[in-house]
Formats: C-alpha cells, sequence, structure tokens
C-alpha cells in the first residue's frame, strides 16, 4: 500500500533532519560533559515516538490536508468566484478571502505542534497560572487576524514594511505596560506559530492572491504572510496577559 | 498506554477546528463536494496519531534531554562549550530545514528574475546555498546570544526593540524583492524539534543559575531566532547588490 511506503519514506526524511541535531546533543552528552545519559532507555523511546508521530503527521497532511487546503485557496481566489459579474475591482470582493484567512489561521495555529510544546512548558513553569489553551488561543487569534490582515494588504496592495513597522511600534509600546512575566514567552510565541501545519497553507493563499489580482507581482506580493503570523501574535499575548491582569486587578479592588 | 490513548483524544480536539473550516467552506460557501473523502478520512487519522505519539515523545524524550543538558553545562560552569553547543545547536538545526531549502530556492529564482545575479542555473544554485548558510549562521548567533543573555539576566526587551531597529534600518537600504523573503524567513527557521528542544535548554538554564526565574530569563530563545535572520537575509541582498 502506497500509504505506509508515503510514511517510511517520511520517516526516513524525518531522521535526516534530527541526525544533525542528535549528534550534537550526544557528541556534547558524551565527549564533552562526560556523562551518561540519564534515563537512556525513555529518552531514546521519547526519540522514536517524536520521530514517527512527525512521520505520521507530515503524512497526513500531505495527504489529506494540503491538497484540499490548497485547491480551497485556489478557487476562493479565482476570478470567476471573487468577481462573477466582472463588477469593477473592489477589496470586498474578497470578503469570503479574508474570513477564510482568518479561520484557517487559527484553526491550524490549534493543531501546531512546536506551539502546543512551548505551552505545556509555559504551563508547567508558571506553575499553572499560565492555561496551555489559553495561550494556545490567543496565538491563535493573533495568527488568524495576522493572516487576514496580510491577505487584505496584498488585495489593496500597501507595502509590506507599513504594516510591519506599525506592528513594531505596538509591541514596543505594549511592552512597557505588560506584566514583565509574559514578555518573554510572548516574544517567543511569535516565532513558534508558523512552522508545519501553518506555512504550507498560508504560502498557498499568499501566492494564489497575489497570482490572480492584476497588477501583483507574486514574487514581491505573495510573500510576507508569514511574517504578518508571526508579530500578531505577540500582540495578542501581550494583550492576553494585559487583560487577565487588568480584570485580576480589578476584582482585587472591589473586594 | 493510557497516557496515549487521552493524548490521541486530546489530539482530535485540537484537529476539528480545521475539519470544520475546510467542511464549511467547501459545502456551504464554495458549495462544491469534498473530493477523495477516504484518503482524507485516512490523512486526518494518521494527523491525530503522528500528533498524538508527538506530544508523548515531548515528555519522554525532548523535555528531559534539553534540561539535563543545560543542568550539566550550569553545573561544569564551561561558558565556551556552552556557547559553542548553542551556536551548533542552532546552526545544525538550522541548515537542514526543508522549509529553508524551499525559500532559499524561491528567492534564487526571485533574484534571478529580478536581474540581480545571472539567468544560470548555477548563479541561482550558490546563490540558494549562500542564503541558508546566511540564515543558519544567524540561527546559531541568535541562539548564542540568547544564552548569554540568560546567563547574564539581561531583560529581553532591549535586545529585541534593538533587533526591530535594525530590522528597519536594514530594510530601508535592502533591495525591494528581498524584503518580503527575510521577513517571512524569520517565521519558518523553527523547526517542529527544535522548538520543544530549544525552550527546554532556555527554561532548564534559567532554572539552575542562581537567581534567574525561568519564567523571565527562560523563554525568548525562539524570538531571537526568528529575529535574526530578517536582518541578516536583507544585509545578504544589499551585500549581493553592491
Amino acid at each position: 500500500m502506497n500509504i505506509i511506503s508515503d510514511v517510511i519514506r517520511t520517516f526516513i526524511e524525518t531522521i535526516g533532519d534530527v541526525i544533525p541535531i542528535t549528534v550534537i546533543i550526544f557528541g556534547f552528552q558524551l565527549g564533552i560533559l562526560r556523562r551518561p545519559v540519564p534515563h537512556v532507555a525513555k529518552v531514546a523511546t521519547g526519540f522514536l515516538f517524536v520521530l514517527l508521530g512527525l512521520a505520521f503527521f507530515l503524512t497526513g497532511l500531505e495527504r489529506a490536508l494540503f491538497p484540499i487546503g490548497e485547491l480551497m485557496a485556489n478557487q476562493l481566489t479565482a476570478p470567476e468566484f471573487v468577481n462573477p459579474d466582472n463588477e469593477p475591482f473592489h477589496w470586498t470582493q474578497y470578503n469570503w478571502v479574508f474570513l477564510f484567512a482568518f479561520m484557517i489561521g487559527a484553526s491550524t495555529t490549534i493543531a501546531e505542534p512546536s506551539l502546543i510544546a512551548v505551552a505545556i512548558k509555559a504551563h508547567q513553569v508558571s506553575g499553572g497560572s499560565i492555561g496551555v489553551w489559553g495561550l494556545r488561543m490567543a496565538v491563535a487569534i493573533g495568527v488568524a487576524f495576522g493572516i487576514s490582515l496580510g491577505t487584505w494588504r496584498i488585495v489593496t496592495g500597501y507595502p509590506i514594511h507599513w504594516f510591519i513597522i506599525v506592528g513594531y511600534i505596538i509591541v514596543m509600546i505594549q511592552t512597557l505596560f505588560a506584566p514583565k512575566m509574559i514578555i518573554p514567552l510572548a516574544y517567543d510565541s511569535g516565532g513558534v506559530t508558523t512552522s508545519t501545519v501553518t506555512v504550507p497553507l498560508v504560502a498557498a493563499l499568499g501566492l494564489g492572491l497575489a497570482g490572480t489580482i492584476p497588477g501583483r507581482n507574486p514574487m514581491i506580493d505573495g510573500f510576507g504572510l508569514i511574517a504578518f503570523a508571526s508579530l500578531f501574535p505577540i500582540i495578542s499575548v501581550m494583550g492576553y496577559a494585559q487583560l487577565a491582569d487588568f480584570i485580576g486587578k480589578r476584582q482585587n479592588s472591589v473586594k | 498506554m493510557k497516557a496515549l490513548l487521552a493524548s490521541i483524544k486530546n489530539s482530535i480536539k485540537d484537529l476539528l477546528p480545521i475539519v470544520f473550516v475546510i467542511a464549511f467552506f467547501q459545502l456551504v460557501v464554495l458549495k462544491q463536494p469534498i473530493p477523495n473523502i477516504t484518503e482524507i478520512l485516512i490523512g486526518s487519522l494518521l494527523v491525530v496519531l503522528g500528533l498524538a505519539l508527538f506530544i508523548q515523545g515531548l515528555e519522554l524524550g525532548l523535555f528531559p534531554i534539553g534540561e539535563s543538558l543545560a543542568t550539566a553545562f550550569a553545573y561544569r560552569g564551561s561558558m565556551g562549550w556552552l556557547l559553542l553547543f548553542s551556536f551548533g545547536l542552532g546552526f545544525s538545526t538550522t541548515v537542514a530545514e526543508p522549509a529553508l531549502i524551499a525559500i532559499a530556492s524561491e528567492a534564487a529564482t526571485v533574484a534571478s528574475e529580478g536581474g540581480m545575479i545571472e539567468h544560470t542555473e548555477e548563479a541561482k544554485e550558490s546563490y540558494a546555498t549562500g542564503l541558508r548558510y546566511t540564515v543558519a549562521f544567524s540561527v546559531g548567533l541568535a541562539i548564542l546570544i540568547g544564552v548569554i543573555r540568560i546567563i547574564k539576566g539581561w531583560p529581553i526587551q532591549y535586545l529585541i526593540i534593538g533587533g526591530y531597529c535594525l530590522v528597519v534600518i536594514t530594510t530601508a537600504f535592502a533591495p525591494k524583492e528581498i524584503i518580503g523573503i527575510a521577513y517571512d524567513s524569520g517565521g519558518v527557521t523553527t523547526s517542529t524539534i527544535t522548538v520543544p528542544l530549544v525552550t527546554a535548554l532556555g527554561v532548564g538554564l534559567a532554572s539552575s543559575i542562581k537567581n534567574r526565574n525561568p519564567m523571565i530569563d527562560g523563554f525568548g530563545l525562539i524570538a531571537f531566532a526568528s529575529l535574526t535572520p530578517m536582518i541578516f537575509v536583507m544585509l545578504y541582498g544589499i551585500a549581493l547588490n553592491l
């Protein structure tokens, strides 16, 4: 069966990606630190689970979600769907695209494995005050907003660096006022959102849009959605912490 | 085994939103049937199983090894080896990253169409390889700076905001074609295996050094790793343009 051979192929590819990390980790552990790996059987099982898990995960995505996701991105951006009556161009013709961008951004972020990893760690380290789901939802909303704003930018054609620079300014202002504990985590959440699940779907959407709108260059306008998806979670995670902080303070003052 | 079952249940919950969004748009908005439904069901099953295994493996393997390394380094107190390790970890995990290889070859096509480099396969190849090593170097440097920050206890915001300022300044001088790719390369460098490892390393270091708070000092390594590639990719574009 070709599913099994797909899984095996992905498994071998994943092993190839992991070899440099493994060499460095075990090289340092055994050669420099000269200490045996603690619980070596458990750790080895864990690595095997991670590799197998990724192989299944990636094969499943390639078989099921990416083809249909890309197909939909193409259908939603096709001129026959966007503007069936050949009316003059207006960005509101793309409203379904913006909604799709928002929803696909949020839902793929929820399933993003590296975000789950960071959320689990933050939950442990914060002694439970940062909820796994709360953090993931906050990041998902940030990504969703970022991607739909990014698609709007492609449709309207404004230069990308205006948005990014304004985003940076918002981040700087928020940093001054946000609870100190959340800041590093918020900055991290920008980088973890966009990996295996989100990038391929979002890239298809961006290139599809830039390819169908007259006057857009796919090479200049098609890229940049991922940058939006990495910037806005920083804002939404700090916002989430500020909101929680604010509500907490108000409840305390009422008491 | 029981933990794996619970993990599978959680993974199903994680995947449901995507299924819902796709079904809604395909059936209600586009009004089209869902093609290859069995293929999609089998694929989704694999995704759920894979996610569950991955999460189990995190707790068993990746988190413990990252933390035990951090503790061992803190205990030995050999700063040089720790920094070499940090750079090596960042560099080696990035240079082979499939998403980066894809972006680098896209960027080479852009550069060749924009007339920045010659129209030959060879020129494109060397451009893409140069770009990959630039990004890998910048990620290595990022983890290295991030680890120094944890050891010294510097507040993260000054470094990150300083980095943002560098991004804004380099944007002003970078060729237009490279900006989108540079901004995207920040997001794609951190892979699914690197993130848990690097997070465990940072948190482990901050927990084993006196007067460091794992929450305030332990996180932030990923943030550096997604910032430096933007600067270095634009510098690469500027350097080739001179």
